[in-house]
């Protein structure tokens, strides 16, 4: 495989375009960290974006950052600690699920992915972060989408295009977030030995009341994250407040009491709230056996115990619960059907609304099922009309999301 | 604004063909809306000539009004086949003319659409008809002590449809965001009478986010039939203090230290002096009138947190050489602090003949400069100008005062306006941030964007709309050809790249 390591924006352009001349597809990659999420992508060539790196701006107290898609995601969030501040939308590390080393992951991939975290439900995700971009798209041409203020209805927002599009529409080169300053104190409420649907009820009561959740999972017994050694023996049902010291503390004994009749509860403080969030976030529960397949799944947090009670029945998976009960990880022990347990996920997903994205499996697995939802036939009209609005000749990572785009 | 057209806005050519065909068409729009549905008398339809930006009048072709999702289906293929520009229009509140109808182009009007579909407290969604208004949402919840977090100050009138259709903002979008962080699901209408469903109760779109997308589009990619909002549970307390400087700068100085501390308010509103003796006249807020700037910050959240971040914004107001700091000592307080932040429009409107309300946002330090540059060219046009300024989120809202029966008038006006867009972009900023570009800010695209960006732009629309009937001559100065965008020039071919490294 062939591949070129641009430099400058100018570069990407003349890849661009050679690539679009010689019909040659492109793979784009940043930090590489989820190069095997996704249909396995047809090309020859690929196209290593990670020295477009490095932050340009960032001015605290106007609550931006500019940088490039390159930047590694550890130098960003270093720069924002030294000013008490966070990307919100809590990016996650997927290296780990695939067997990478920690800390590879770049701001382009993350946006490209749209990868947000557990703050997701309260603070939204990548996606509403993401101000401005400069991008290059399948025509090598070089556009420019949003700006660098949060508040803009200038033309139609191509950041949110372009945020989840997974490398198929355009190669960023440059990048605007939002930045939103740090809680001070991060407590986490702990429910003990919950049932699934007790905890989305709970989850659903804490998230209703006047606390400030800023973060809810469940993480049902037996499962162990990666990188910690406490087997958790009962199933944990977690919920985070963050902020100023009196607020916290205030909000952190409100959920106790909200959550009293439920089971027994706990508190724990800043520095253990924030290795068990990060666990929850990096998903490292499913990180051991990488070769095991892992869905990503989006759904109304009430219908997230239905769908894992149903694909339960059929099949040999461990699961827990982000976003109140709306995301479920889950990860299959074994694969009888070949497919990584698409059926399965599909028809219980399909039945109550949703999405469900196969995150791990083997390449030939992934060559052969839809590893995002596959969508009806008029949508993934708009989707094939608007990949040709932006790269004509499928030159940008083709065929990583659907067949054909 | 009020006054008649005098500015020479350019729409696109009127098509010969629709205009003489005009009775069957309308005959054929009665078979597919039976009923009251389809208006085609000048009188009645001159209720619909204008939106929110009445300088610009156009009577429409026809006026349509379904009541159902396959009636509207049944229409836009009937405008497809036909060849029919449509305009679709919620509650005709846009202060851009977005509405703004077109004299061969069906307006298509949503008001009927609405019905509250479904409310989930245990998900937190709202699902609703796109003519339901943005504060019938928080009313239909606030029972159960819920809310929905956008809040234009139209919210009375204005419908969720037009809110995504124009991305709109409000006083709180620093903390809360816009439409487009508030929405999760839509039902879509595509110009060939497609019906779509995009997301839903759960969080992200799987694909490309096609609702990201429609958020904004501004009616010119799809007709939106119904909305899934995320509903919020209101604050425990909110609490609002009013300060006052001796400069804008200070002021402007102020806020950036309570961002810099990290505190993010749920509103922070300024005003200027004008602006500040005008609400004052009109609703007695007890704003002082010894000040050039004035900020009302609100805070909201449990109450220990609420008065503890009060303690430190006093603080910090006081080191940025505040003159007045008053913290409401209650609910009826605070609503007064409100009362004249939230009548700055038609308090200004009493002082003046007209106004002309302009949507710029800035990088937050831009201020000082902004406002500056913007009085000498107050002076340059002759013309007075009050600033009302979302502090927070740097939403610049100039309110040019004029007199449209004084002839020129409304042309500086207009020409003012424009060199504060020009100004906004120069520092960094962009022409609007939350009332839309629609024609008002059309020809001044080009300010922001190369024509390289607008074609990009525009290529999206084709995605949706391959003839251009939905909404055109709003948003984009010229409209090319889907045909003509979507031919590639590459040359050459054999580009060897020799300095990239290769591997």
């Amino acid at each position: 495989m062939d591949i070129l390591k641009p430099r400058n924006e100018d570069e990407c352009i003349e890849i661009v375009k050679w690539a679009v001349s010689e019909e040659q597809p492109l793979e784009i990659m940043s930090g590489g960290t989820k190069r095997k999420l996704g249909r396995p992508v047809e090309a020859a060539t690929l196209v290593d974006i990670s020295a477009l790196a490095g932050i340009s701006l960032y001015e605290p107290d106007e609550l931006v950052m500019t940088a490039g898609p390159g930047t590694s995601l550890v130098d960003i969030e270093k720069a924002l600690q030294e000013n008490d501040q966070e990307l919100a939308f809590e990016p996650a590390d997927y290296g780990p699920l695939f067997g990478k080393t920690p800390g590879a992951t770049t701001i382009g991939g993350i946006l490209a992915g749209n990868i947000s975290g557990p703050r997701r439900l309260k603070a939204g995700a990548a996606r509403d972060h993401f101000l401005g971009a400069r991008a290059v798209s399948g025509r090598g041409e070089l556009f420019k989408a949003g700006g660098r203020v949060v508040k803009n209805v200038t033309g139609y927002d191509l950041c949110k295009v372009l945020a989840g599009s997974w490398g198929t529409l355009a190669i960023m080169t440059e990048t605007t977030i939002k930045v939103l300053p740090a809680g001070q104190k991060i407590f986490t409420v702990l429910v003990s030995d919950l049932a699934d649907k007790d905890a989305a009820t709970a989850m659903a009561k804490a998230l209703g009341s006047t606390f400030e959740v800023s973060g809810a999972a469940h993480i049902p017994a037996g499962l162990t994250p990666g990188s910690g050694t406490d087997k958790s023996d009962m199933a944990v049902t977690a919920l985070r407040v963050e902020g100023i010291g009196p607020s916290v503390e205030y909000r952190a004994s409100g959920l106790v009491e909200l959550l009293a009749n439920e089971r027994e509860c706990q508190i724990i403080k800043t520095t253990d709230s924030q290795k068990f969030w990060r666990n929850v976030r990096d998903c490292s529960y499913f990180t051991q056996n990488t070769n095991r397949p892992l869905w990503r799944i989006s759904v109304a947090p009430t219908d997230g115990p239905d769908i894992v009670a149903a694909v339960r029945s059929r099949a040999d998976i461990s699961a827990f619960y982000d976003w109140a009960g709306g995301l479920v990880w889950m990860e299959f022990g074994s694969d009888p059907a070949g497919d990584g347990g698409a059926a399965i996920v599909r028809e219980a997903v399909n039945a109550t609304g949703g999405h469900a994205t196969l995150i791990r499996a083997e390449d030939d697995i992934r060559a052969g099922v839809e590893v995002f939802h596959p969508q009806d036939p008029v949508l993934a009209g708009v989707t094939a009309r608007l990949k040709n609005s932006f790269d004509p000749e499928n030159i940008l990572n083709p065929g990583r999301m659907y067949g054909g785009v | 604004m009020s006054g008649d057209p005098q500015s020479a806005l350019v729409m696109p050519d009127l098509d010969p063909g629709i205009l003489e065909r005009r009775s069957d068409i309308v005959a054929q729009l009665r078979t597919l809306v039976p009923g009251e549905g389809v208006i085609a008398d000048e009188n009645e339809m001159r209720a619909f000539e204008s939106d929110g930006l009445t300088a610009y009048r156009q009577l429409p072709f026809v006026v349509v009004l379904p009541e159902t999702v396959e009636q509207v289906a049944a229409v836009l293929r009937y405008c497809h086949e036909t060849g029919l520009k449509v305009v679709p229009r919620g509650a005709g509140t846009s202060l851009s003319g977005g509405a703004l109808p077109l004299g061969d182009g069906v307006l298509l009007g949503l008001g009927k659409f609405s019905q509250i579909i479904d409310i989930d407290y245990d998900n937190r969604t709202a699902t609703v008809q796109p003519g339901v208004t943005n504060l019938a949402i928080t009313k239909a919840v606030e029972g159960n002590g819920f809310y929905y977090a956008p809040d234009p100050s139209s919210q009375i009138a204005c419908t969720i449809g037009g809110n995504v259709a124009e991305n709109s903002g409000g006083v709180h979008c620093l903390k809360y965001g816009l439409t487009t962080n508030n929405i999760l699901g839509l039902q879509v209408v595509l110009i060939n009478g497609d019906i779509v469903r995009i997301g839903g109760k759960h969080l992200d779109s799987d694909g490309y986010d096609l609702l990201g997308l429609l958020a904004g589009s501004e009616g010119l990619l799809g007709i939106v039939t119904e909305v899934t909002v995320r509903i919020l549970r209101k604050p425990e307390t909110a609490r609002a203090v009013l300060i006052g400087f001796p400069t804008s700068e200070d002021a402007g100085a102020c806020v950036a230290a309570i961002i810099g501390a990290g505190i993010i308010a749920g509103g922070m509103e300024m005003m200027d002096r004008l602006a500040i003796h005008a609400a004052e006249e009109f609703v007695h807020a007890g704003y002082p009138l010894d000040v050039e700037a004035l900020l009302i910050v609100e805070l909201d959240g449990p109450e220990a947190e609420v008065s503890d971040l009060l303690k430190r914004v006093e603080k910090i107001a006081k080191a940025n050489k505040a003159s007045v700091v008053r913290v409401s000592t209650s609910e009826a307080e605070r609503d007064t602090f409100w009362a004249g932040r939230k009548a700055a429009f038609p308090a200004v409107g009493r002082i003046s003949p007209d106004y002309y309300c302009m949507d710029g946002t800035i990088p937050r330090r831009q201020l000082p400069r902004v406002l500056s540059v913007m009085r000498e060219l107050s002076e340059k046009y002759g013309l007075r100008v009050a600033n009302v300024f979302h502090a927070g989120d740097g939403n610049l809202h100039p309110l040019i005062l004029y007199d449209a029966n004084v002839p020129g008038e409304l042309e500086a006006a207009e020409n003012f306006g424009a060199d504060i867009l020009r100004l906004c972009v120069e520092v960094g900023g962009v022409l609007t941030g939350e009332h839309g570009v629609g024609v008002e800010k059309r020809d001044l695209m080009y300010e922001m964007f190369s024509e390289t960006d607008l074609e990009q732009q525009q290529r999206v629309k084709c995605a949706f709309d391959d003839k251009g009937l939905l909404n055109p001559g709003k948003v984009f100065p010229t409209l090319h050809r889907c045909a003509e965008l979507g031919r590639m020039h590459i040359h050459g071919g054999k580009l060897p790249f020799p300095d990239i490294p290769r591997f």
